[in-house]
């Protein structure tokens, strides 16, 4: 019986995580790149318009001559036009001497600095809702009989620049973009051939039988080596576990049983030996006890061994008959203890059907254990096999007391029926043999005969499917 | 007729205008009396530009335009000084257009400018509608036998050789009153130094200077004067289209041609058709409609194409210059020290 | 019945010797194999008890040597750890039957009995008493030239009393011999098998009394 345990999802795919970090770290240097241009591309324009706007403040401060009647100033048409050729700007300018504003713009930001005569002074400064970009020069003339400072600020918008800037950062941005939607199937790819050995090695755990405990030979790569590692750990802790426990188990019994002989026996000859009526009733009770452990261990054994081997089901080819008729053979020196007779048929030629010959037997012996148990003494057990609409139907019937119509559920485990006054068992025979039906795609029912006994029918299909 | 237009006017706007507003000449209401209101204002006159108004509420019947004319200082001064709520500025004055749009008084707007020079285009924000070829004007019959000057030298040379013909009958703007005045003696004076012997012979022939095309034109076609120097052509064509007196001059040293430009206001109250109104003067109809009354077509194939003398002021930064206080202040002195002499 | 008992576990051995006593068997006990082997070739035995697990060795291995020698004294497996393997192999490697401890005496002696009967002729299982011959295995008691059938409780109960001829058995006491512990049986039930008994007897010169509120006892008449 294969038996897929889907794991616990924590939620995200491996895949889709590479794929999104690998896009999210292309985005994040998309942006990087974007604001990098920009950046680069505002200083690189700032520097030639800073260039433009020094050599035209120069210009005009050039433009300053002083005249017999005081200061000619011829404000130069070219510089104007140069400065307004770069990006289409406003323009800005005043000529003040002194403190005291002569021409142009009034209120212009002054230098934050004193100008110098030959290398302009570059500032930024906000001028009524405009943020220019100014430049400014110093020259000392003489005027009136006195040296004045002559100050020159022109002062120039930078929507252009921005613009360039913006536009120049907008095509790395649309370059980052194409890389961006590049990123996305080469990420898919990469991830693919990331997580293909992943999928391969799974496909290879997947494929492999219930009972190949062998360890992992699948080439894997370096990466995934201490995951194959601990995988073939696990696996041989599995094989361990799997095998301490069936060790265990049996072993358990053995330690058990080996006192509960001895016992069993000095009880036996104690019974024997006395004639105090007081001490003998105990002794019975005794051996009662012994026998109820005895065949519980018994019982909790093949629960164990049907347990185990429906979790690794692999189905073989079984001669029910011969399983049955040998079954049949052991239990019959117990039988005829009681002068009970099995009554047999359909056991004379081989019956074959998918399953486990091991579980079968266990089952065929709890369901005779069963009928012996319930039968009367000198009564009979009929044993029947027979193929019937594509299923195998082996039946077992006795005389002794049948079920009671309130015994709905006989399986249920521990539980006793209520009639069955001192007979000694568990109860776990039923589920042990419902178990074992149900590994192979079968069922078991119980119920009463016509007349008196029961009528137990172990029906299993001829060509169990393998997953059932 | 128009004077009297022009009072009323005056009078009208005089009652209801606050004091201290801007003064305009002349208001005409184009279309629909209830439509969508589109004002202009404008430098241009009002017969110059009617056929391209009635054209555009021909095209929008629902369209009311309310079109204002005055001087170029005027419209300046609405704009810059007083905010007024319209919609479209057309002036002449380059210049103060271009100070404006660098004042921050221009919206940036989009109009279709299919075939639009780079030269007459500010930005997003000033766009040329029209060139203003700025003409030398003469009078056939004050002339008599000279011949028609060809350039700015033989211009010189005749009044050199004539100054008893031509004492008190040459004219041209007066650069103080003027803005175009001004502006062109600006570009005059960066063009050629002979512009300023040019000034030198008028200044001794007395040259009378006024404040307006018209009145120059005027006192041309009534032979009060025989040159008049620097005459934006619109007006000459306008005023004298079919006059055989008349000799219209295109210097063949160089002639300018100004742009007539428009902006709208960043208070327009509605941008979008002052920006409707901006594509409608840019198209092949109206271009078609202004170049016909100009000589020139600023775009090309709209109209007359512009002779090899023609030289188009650009909307360019460079015209702020001709605000500077100090360099106003220099030129008109030299001017007036070219004028008025000994 | 002569049998060899191999276990190592000196108090279960004994218990067990003593408990087979009681049915009249006669028992030597060996602790390991080496001395089984020697028990062996001393003296020959009816059936053999042989543990799986001992000292120097497994039962198992020391059985499978003993088939291929050709010696085929029957072999009952005694076994405590009851997994499949070890009854499958068990069987696989000669022995008649096995065992599973703890056991019930009756049961042993029932898969005994079964074992020595597929070993037809292998015992001598017959008994003689007075006028009477009785064969356990055959299950049969002959008196003069007739043969009479005994079935499993009266076969059990005539065991029983032929082992202590002249003892008085109480009823309980024969109770707890002739059923299983697991049974309920009335104190009466054992009257049913002692009148059957008793009419098998007749002219036997053997006589089945009843000694009103004591018990049964068999006397020679």
């Amino acid at each position: 019986m294969r038996r897929f345990l889907a794991a616990r999802s924590t939620g995200f795919s491996l895949r889709g995580r590479l794929v999104w970090q690998f896009v999210a770290l292309s985005l994040v240097l998309v942006v990087a790149l974007f604001f990098a241009v920009r950046l680069a591309a505002e200083r690189a324009s700032r520097a030639s318009q800073d260039a433009v706007l020094g050599a035209a403040v120069i210009a005009v401060a050039d433009a300053i001559r002083p005249v017999d009647d005081g200061l000619a100033f011829d404000l130069p048409y070219a510089a104007f036009s140069m400065l307004g050729a770069m990006g289409n700007e406003r323009i800005f300018y005043s000529l003040s001497i002194g403190p005291r504003h002569v021409s142009g713009y009034e209120d212009l930001p002054p230098p934050p600095v004193p100008a110098e005569a030959l290398s302009p002074v570059f500032y930024s400064a906000d001028y009524g809702v405009n943020r220019l970009r100014l430049a400014s020069v110093t020259r000392r003339v003489l005027l009136e009989d006195s040296l004045r400072e002559v100050t020159v600020v022109l002062g120039q918008t930078r929507y252009g620049q921005a613009l360039i800037a913006r536009d120049t950062a907008r095509i790395a941005a649309w370059v980052g973009m194409g890389f961006l939607l590049l990123a996305v199937p080469m990420a898919l790819l990469a991830a693919r051939a990331v997580i293909g050995p992943v999928d391969l090695l799974a496909e290879a755990v997947t494929r492999r039988g219930p009972q190949d405990l062998r360890p992992v030979r699948h080439p894997a790569p370096r990466e995934l080596l201490p995951l194959v590692g601990a995988l073939n750990g696990f696996i041989a802790r599995l094989r361990g576990a799997l095998q301490m426990a069936e060790t265990f188990i049996f072993e358990a019994a053995h330690r058990i049983r080996t006192p509960l002989s001895l016992v069993r026996t000095e009880a036996e000859i104690a019974l024997a030996e006395t004639s105090d009526e007081a001490t003998r009733i105990r002794l019975r009770r005794m051996l009662r006890a012994i026998g109820e452990s005895s065949r519980s261990a018994s019982q909790i054994l093949d629960h164990a061994t049907v347990l185990y081997r429906s979790e690794q089901f692999e189905p073989e080819p079984v001669d029910l008959a011969a399983l049955a008729a040998g079954v049949l053979r052991a239990l019959e020196p117990v039988a005829e203890m009681r002068e009970i007779a099995f009554v047999a048929s359909g056991l004379d030629q081989p019956v074959r059907v998918q399953g486990d010959g091991r579980m079968l037997e266990v089952a065929l012996r709890n369901i005779l254990d069963n009928a012996l148990k319930y039968s009367h003494d000198e009564g009979r057990i009929f044993v029947a096999l027979r193929r019937q609409d594509g299923r195998t139907e082996l039946t077992v019937e006795d005389e002794g007391r049948g079920l009671s119509p309130d015994d709905g559920d006989l399986s249920g485990r521990f539980r006793r029926g209520s009639n069955v006054g001192e007979i000694v068992g568990s109860g776990l025979g039923l589920t042990i043999i419902e178990e074992a039906a149900t590994a192979h795609g079968g069922s078991f029912s119980l119920k009463p005969r016509a007349e008196k006994g029961a009528c137990a029918i172990l029906s299993l299909p001829s060509s169990p499917s393998p997953s059932a | 007729m128009r004077d009297l237009v022009l009072a009323i006017v005056t009078l009208a706007l005089g009652l209801i205008a606050p004091a201290g507003a801007f003064e305009i000449e002349e208001e005409r209401i184009f279309g629909a009396p209830q439509g969508r209101e589109l004002s202009i204002i404008s430098t241009t006159d009002v017969p110059a530009i009617a056929p391209v108004m009635e054209a555009f509420v021909r095209h929008r019947p629902e369209a009311r335009i309310r079109y204002m004319q005055a001087a170029s200082t005027e419209v300046f001064r609405a704009i810059h000084d007083e905010q007024a709520e319209i919609d479209l500025v057309m002036s002449s004055a380059m210049d103060l257009q271009m100070r404006l749009a660098n004042d921050g008084f221009a919206a940036p707007i989009s109009p279709e400018i299919d075939g639009l020079p780079d030269w007459a285009r500010w930005r997003d924000q000033l766009f040329g509608v029209a060139l203003e070829p700025v003409l030398t004007l003469a009078s056939r019959r004050g002339l008599g036998d000279l011949a028609p000057p060809r350039t700015r030298r033989d211009l010189i040379a005749m009044l050199r050789e004539h100054p008893d013909r031509f004492d008190g009958r040459v004219a041209t703007y007066d650069p103080q009153s003027s803005g175009v005045g001004y502006f062109l003696i600006s570009q005059d004076s960066s063009q050629s130094d002979s512009f300023w012997r040019l000034a030198e012979v008028m200044g001794r022939l007395n040259t009378r200077l006024y404040c307006c095309s018209g009145e120059m034109i005027n006192d041309l076609r009534s032979g009060r004067i025989t040159i008049a120097y620097n005459v934006v052509a619109s007006y000459a064509a306008r005023y004298a289209p079919d006059d055989p007196d008349l000799i219209r001059l295109a210097l063949e040293d160089y002639t300018f041609a100004i742009q007539r430009s428009a902006l709208v206001p960043v208070n327009a109250p509605d941008p979008e058709y002052a920006t409707e109104m901006l594509s409608f003067l840019l198209t092949p109809e109206a271009q078609a409609i202004m170049a016909e009354s100009s000589g020139v077509a600023l775009i090309p194939g709209t109209g007359p194409a512009a002779s090899v003398h023609l030289r188009p002021v650009r909307l360019d930064a460079g015209l702020l210059v001709y605000g500077d206080q100090l360099r106003r202040g220099n030129l008109l002195a030299e001017w007036t020290a070219a004028m008025v002499q000994p | 019945m002569r049998f060899l008992l191999v276990e190592d576990s000196d108090d279960l051995a004994a218990a067990v010797v003593s408990r087979l006593a009681l049915d009249g068997h006669g028992v030597d006990r060996a602790a390991t194999l080496l001395e089984a082997r020697d028990f062996l070739d001393s003296a020959p035995y009816d059936l053999i008890l042989l543990d799986i697990s001992l000292p120097d060795g497994d039962g198992r291995d020391f059985l499978a040597r003993e088939r291929q020698a050709r010696r085929d004294t029957p072999v009952i497996m005694m076994t405590a750890s009851a997994s499949l393997s070890d009854r499958v192999s068990t069987l696989d490697r000669g022995a008649d039957d096995y065992i599973t401890k703890p056991f019930d005496f009756a049961e042993l002696l029932a898969r005994c009995r079964a074992v020595l009967r597929r070993h037809a002729g292998a015992a001598d299982s017959r008994q003689h008493f007075k006028g009477f011959t009785f064969d356990a295995l055959a299950a049969t008691l002959t008196i003069g030239d007739e043969t009479r059938e005994l079935r499993a409780r009266e076969l059990r109960l005539l065991e029983i009393l032929l082992s202590r001829p002249g003892q008085t058995y109480s009823k309980s006491h024969l109770i707890d011999r002739l059923f299983s512990f697991d049974e309920e049986v009335s104190d009466n039930a054992i009257e049913v098998y002692v009148g059957r008994l008793r009419r098998k007897l007749d002219g036997s010169g053997a006589r089945l009394e009843t000694l009103r509120g004591v018990g049964y006892r068999l006397i020679p008449e």
